[in-house]
């Protein structure tokens, strides 16, 4: 399967560049569709298929929506989709800062570790949805909390975006 | 040479760096959110590729889930933001984060 991830790599990466280059802000928007979908069908290479599916439904299905909603809608004042003054010195840290993470991955001798038996797994190539679940409302190892707070979280989001754009 | 973790978290880093320099070098804001898309997509994938192979026989969930809060916080990140956007344009017209100065000391 190695030709695969270089495939989806080689168009993922190809297609962010397409975002932050392409001229027509619209284009950028569409190259980051393809974008969000090479890094779900990576996701199901990852074993990881409900993570691929709520991918295509968050982010393709309502963030790029909702992002080429505000395109449409701020069409009046946009040309194009130009750098600022700080194309150069942006694109030396960014270098850098990849150089580094880079060095540092490849030189980092990472563990293989041996799952304790309390946290939830399943094995390579079963699907991951029930045991997702599973794990996540579990009662004593679970994230019930973390979840109620990011339900609040989508609540506030929510009403503080109406609460934004309300005609006064 | 067989696919590893540090083949996917090279991806990660080069996707995130795409998106920081987008991030830092663009002037439109709505390109802006979606930059900052890009990077916690990267950071995504790099929870995930640690999910697969951390333990080489099975398939860690909790990385998994960790991915689905940070899906959660990105959905409210860009709610809040593109509303951010349409006030913005609606009061001065801009939508260049250049010309957004006002709070500039």
């Amino acid at each position: 399967m190695a030709w695969l991830f270089w495939l989806l790599a080689v168009v993922s990466v190809g297609a962010a560049v397409a975002v932050v280059l392409n001229r027509d802000i619209f284009r950028a928007a569409l190259f980051l569709v393809l974008c969000f979908f090479t890094i779900a069908i990576i996701y199901v290479t990852l074993n990881a298929d409900f993570l691929a599916a709520v991918q295509v439904l968050i982010y393709i299905g309502a963030i790029s929506v909702l992002l080429i909603f505000a395109i449409l809608l701020t069409r009046g004042v946009q040309r194009g989709n130009p750098f600022n003054r700080l194309k150069f010195p942006a694109l030396l840290i960014t270098g850098l800062m990849l150089v580094v993470l880079i060095l540092v991955l490849t030189w980092t001798d990472w563990p293989s570790i041996v799952a304790p038996a309390h946290i939830g797994q399943v094995a390579v190539g079963e699907p991951t949805t029930a045991a997702i679940g599973a794990t996540l409302f579990d009662k004593v190892q679970g994230f019930i909390l973390p979840f109620e707070i990011a339900a609040m979280l989508l609540l506030a989001a929510i009403i503080g975006a109406i609460v934004l754009v309300r005609e006064k | 040479m067989a696919v590893g973790l540090e083949h996917y978290l090279i991806l990660s880093a080069v996707l995130f760096c795409i998106g920081l320099y987008g991030a830092l070098a663009k002037r439109n804001a709505v390109v802006i959110l979606m930059c900052i898309e890009i990077m916690l997509n990267a950071v995504n994938l790099s929870l995930v590729a640690f999910s697969r192979y951390l333990a080489p026989d099975v398939v860690l969930l909790t990385g998994q889930i960790f991915a689905i809060f940070v899906m959660v916080v990105a959905a409210a990140e860009v709610a809040v933001g593109l509303a951010i956007i349409i006030v913005l344009y609606r009061s001065r017209e801009v939508i260049d984060v250049e010309q957004a100065d006002t709070m500039k000391g």
